[in-house]
């Protein structure tokens, strides 16, 4: 017994006795659920199943039911040899290799377990028999490299990680966007509500600011002209030689005016007097007037402008300032009044405030009403959705409630009324159906029975023709034939109308296609003996087994046959079978005159032929092709004709191989080898399948 | 050798017409129209073969045929207007050996019943066994653990045939033919459903066959001996 050691996928080495059990490979692609992130621990259990299976590492551990036992999973399954031949040490190279490939694909998880595998591929091999501890003990040995290795993969897979996260929850909010009609209304009514409040507010808070300045501007107009009369009262008071006249007013004004704003926090005064030390009341100065405004002043203007001000505390805040010459006759005096805006700008915040709040109440009452409204509406339309889902998968009875009178209800009375007329022409048309299968049940028994009588005095009558008169002899022959027309016409009018009533059932059984050709070249031998045409067969030597209705399959290979014989102009008709695994194909071919332009499409039509001129040899009913058409179909497969003038022409059946699998492609191909005529022109038709 | 008929049908005319060309081919044809009255008809005059058509008034085809299954393994060939598969499986379910859809042709007829008849004038002399089946061919007893199975006439002959060559795989057309007589034309539904009568007796589970196996896509075989 040899010992094989076993690398697995987290660069652990397992060891167990060779031998050839193989289990079917559980790969990454048949089972994603064994997918699952390797441990990042460095002795992870032996049962992860890896995922570079496809360059390297043909043993990497499987889930093992004994938890002890670590089989080999090959990717040759069922095949031991090949098993034998993969069970030796993953080289180096081939290890390496991995690692290209799942830098290629970009799989971090492969990366990290191909490179491991190269690096334990590197290390001595235990030579115990022990499965569980050998890996655990050897797969330390050098921490820094696939540490490091681990670290980067895992750092690569969190990138990734967060992309699909973000990526996926984008999907999702389309999808939700796409799907739900009740978000798509409150989004949007959130979005242009919140663009009407936005406007409004910005327009309010507008106006109410400019309102509140504008009335504290003339309340500070009304305060300086004030002021100027004071100065211009002291002046006047003043004799006119006064030296110090100027400075007592000034002094009066602070004194009185300047004291009583300040204590209120109203405003400070600055008199600017010509060639003279500016004089101020409370904490302000001189150089918070701004330059612009004291030259408007000093042009003899009234003046003002909004600039920071200092506030009680000696901080600067908006304020007003207000400036007026002093008509004099000499030295010219300004008054400045700087007012402070607090109280303005406490009540413009609370109304900016104020109205955000409002705004964003608004919008989000306008959404959740809009979610209501929509769930509203929305939910008897997804109500209806359901029921006329249940409705049309079958469940005629499903009706939906019909609660009050608006729009909602009208609309489920009209479902409801949909449903009820469309319950009654489905119960009319199975009832109908009934009946043609009933009729088709019936005509069969009513006429079969006399026939059979008929068919039976006939045979009498034919059997004894010739002890009678010639003309009752041939009337007799007549009869005996004509009765066989009749009979394989009806025959072939109730399997047709089986058809149009869609109760013809396909019982598939696997058998050898084989046998059903050679039965049925038998059973038209006798009509190609008769037509001097010989019948070649090119077969297979392995069995040819598909799930087919040998039934029909020989029904369709009979007429196919007749048809052949009965166009073959006495040349031989070659019949050839093949499969693929997936479809089985028969070609029959005939070297008659051929098809005509046109004529590949109408051969399956009822009662067509090719040619009204030509006499019939076999007397078919010229409903064999179309039943047969309809026998493919049934199967699934295909009947294809093929035909040019003068080549003859060529029947193809395709039938899968396991009944219900669609047919793709064909073993044979519909034209005949032997027309060699390049780009092939004939004619090609796909009535079969798909229509 | 005359052998008697006895046929079930309601039709007058084909009636007629049956028994003028049953006693042209040396047979002795007795008629009933009335199926409640068929089982009476078959006890007193003991036929070789019996002629059935599946749609009777009174007692219907199916049921006169599981009547006389009950108390006899005579061959039993049914004239049916039906031809699809499931009004034929019923009837073979209920024991019909044969089948004929009408409009038959006489000739096809008198062969069917000729290859029932012919049949029961084989000597054979031999025992044969498949699993814990064990058959007496001279004795025409088929039994198990001392058991007897009672199986008609075409059951046996179809177990003896598979038994005869143990490791053969037969397929559907071949037993026709050496079961049935038939060379071709026959339906091969009639081996499907007496397999599955012959597994109903002779199987302990009929869903795993041991005695009669299904060779998939070519036939069956006889199970190990």
């Amino acid at each position: 017994m040899t010992v094989q050691p076993r690398i697995g996928p987290d660069g652990s080495i397992a060891v167990e006795p060779d031998h050839p059990a193989v289990e079917t490979p559980k790969t990454a692609d048949e089972d994603p659920a064994s997918e699952a992130p390797a441990p990042p621990s460095p002795a992870p259990p032996a049962g992860t199943t890896g995922g570079a299976d496809a360059t390297s590492a043909p043993h990497q551990p499987g889930p093992s039911a004994d938890g002890g036992d670590v089989r080999p999973r090959t990717e040759a399954a069922g095949d031991p040899q090949s098993s034998d031949a993969a069970a030796s040490v993953v080289d180096p190279a081939a290890a390496r290799s991995a690692v290209a490939l799942a830098r290629l694909t970009g799989a971090p998880r492969s990366a990290e377990l191909t490179v491991d595998a190269a690096e334990a591929a590197s290390m001595p091999i235990p030579s115990s028999a022990d499965t569980v501890d050998g890996p655990r003990s050897t797969s330390g040995t050098k921490p820094g490299w696939s540490g490091w290795h681990r670290v980067r993969t895992r750092l690569a897979r969190r990138r990734i990680d967060a992309r699909f996260t973000v990526a996926n929850w984008f999907r999702w909010v389309v999808e939700r966007w796409r799907r739900s009609l009740q978000l798509r209304v409150a989004v949007t009514t959130m979005l242009l509500s919140g663009l009407v409040v936005i406007i409004a507010g910005i327009l309010s808070v507008g106006a109410i600011s400019s309102g509140v300045l504008d009335s504290k501007r003339n309340a500070a107009h009304a305060e300086v002209i004030n002021g100027v009369r004071v100065i211009q009262d002291q002046l006047a008071a003043a004799a006119p030689q006064d030296k110090n006249g100027l400075n007592r007013a000034t002094q009066a004004l602070l004194d009185t005016v300047g004291n009583r704003g300040a204590a209120a926090g109203l405003f400070s005064i600055v008199v600017v007097v010509q060639g003279a030390t500016p004089s101020v009341s409370g904490s302000t100065d001189v150089a918070d007037v701004p330059q612009q405004l004291r030259a408007l002043v000093e042009q003899g203007k009234f003046a003002d402008m909004f600039s920071p001000v200092r506030a009680g505390d000696g901080t600067f805040t908006k304020g007003l300032i207000v400036g007026a010459p002093v008509p004099r006759q000499q030295s010219a005096v300004q008054l400045y009044y700087l007012f402070p805006l607090e109280a303005e700008q406490r009540t413009l915040t609370l109304v900016r405030n104020t109205v955000l709040l409002t705004g964003i109440l608004l919008v989000a009452l306008l959404a959740v009403v809009a979610l209501m409204v929509t769930r509203q509406v929305v939910r008897p339309v997804r109500v209806a959705a359901e029921v006329a889902e249940r409705f049309a998968s079958g469940r005629l009875r499903e009706r939906m409630t019909v609660r009050g009178e608006d729009d909602l209800a009208a609309l489920a009375a009209s479902f409801n009324d949909m449903a009820d007329s469309l319950q009654g022409q489905i119960t009319k048309l199975e009832e109908m159906s009934r009946l043609q299968r009933r009729f088709t049940s019936d005509v069969s028994h009513e006429l079969r029975t006399p026939l059979t009588t008929i068919r039976m005095a006939t045979d009498v009558l034919h059997a004894s023709r010739p002890d009678f008169e010639p003309h009752v002899a041939r009337s007799a022959e007549l009869l005996h034939a004509e009765l066989d027309r009749f009979e394989s016409l009806l025959a072939d009018l109730l399997e047709i109308s089986r058809y149009d009533a869609h109760v013809a059932v396909l019982e598939p059984d696997p058998i050898d296609l084989r046998s059903l050709v050679r039965s049925s070249v038998d059973t038209v031998a006798a009509v190609a003996e008769r037509a001097h045409v010989g019948i070649e067969v090119d077969m297979p030597d392995g069995p040819v087994v598909a799930d087919v209705d040998s039934r029909r399959v020989e029904r369709i290979l009979r007429n196919l046959l007749v048809n052949a014989v009965e166009h073959s102009e006495g040349r031989p008709v070659e019949v050839a079978l093949r499969g693929d695994g997936r479809a089985v194909a028969v070609t029959v071919r005939d070297h008659g005159v051929g098809l005509r332009p046109g004529e590949a499409a109408l051969v399956f039509d009822r009662f067509w032929r090719a040619d009204l001129s030509r006499n019939r040899r076999t007397g078919g009913t010229g409903l064999g092709l179309s039943i047969s058409l309809e026998d493919a179909r049934l199967h699934g497969g295909w009947l294809h004709a093929w035909g040019r003038p003068g080549h003859g022409a060529q029947f193809r059946l395709t039938l899968p191989v396991h009944s219900g699998d669609p047919v793709v492609s064909s073993p044979l191909p519909i034209e005949p080898a032997d027309v060699t005529r390049p780009g092939g022109a004939g004619q090609r038709t796909a009535p079969g399948w798909p229509a | 050798m005359k052998g008697r008929v006895l046929v079930v049908d309601d039709d007058p005319a084909l009636a007629e017409m049956l028994g003028i060309v049953l006693r042209g081919e040396g047979f002795d044809p007795a008629f009933v129209a009335d199926g409640g009255r068929a089982l009476n008809s078959f006890r007193e005059i003991k036929p070789d073969v019996v002629l059935l058509d599946l749609m009777l008034p009174g007692v219907s085809g199916i049921d006169v045929c599981k009547l006389i299954r009950a108390e006899s393994g005579v061959p039993i060939i049914m004239l049916t207007a039906k031809s699809d598969t499931v009004d034929i499986v019923l009837g073979l379910e209920s024991g019909a050996d044969d089948y004929v859809v009408k409009p038959f042709k006489p000739k096809e007829l008198v062969a069917r019943m000729r290859a029932r008849l012919r049949r029961t004038d084989e000597p054979p002399a031999e025992s044969l066994a498949i699993g814990d089946v064990l058959i007496d061919v001279p004795g025409h007893s088929v039994s198990r653990d001392g058991q007897q199975i009672p199986l008609t006439p075409l059951e046996f002959d179809l177990l003896v045939a598979l038994a005869r060559k143990p490791r053969q795989v037969f397929t559907r057309e071949v037993l026709l033919e050496q079961v049935w007589g038939y060379r071709h034309a026959a339906d091969t539904r009639l081996v499907n459903v007496h397999v599955q009568r012959l597994r109903s007796k002779v199987e302990r589970d009929p869903e795993h066959p041991e005695i009669v196996l299904t060779v998939r896509g070519v036939g069956y075989k006889a199970g190990p001996p």
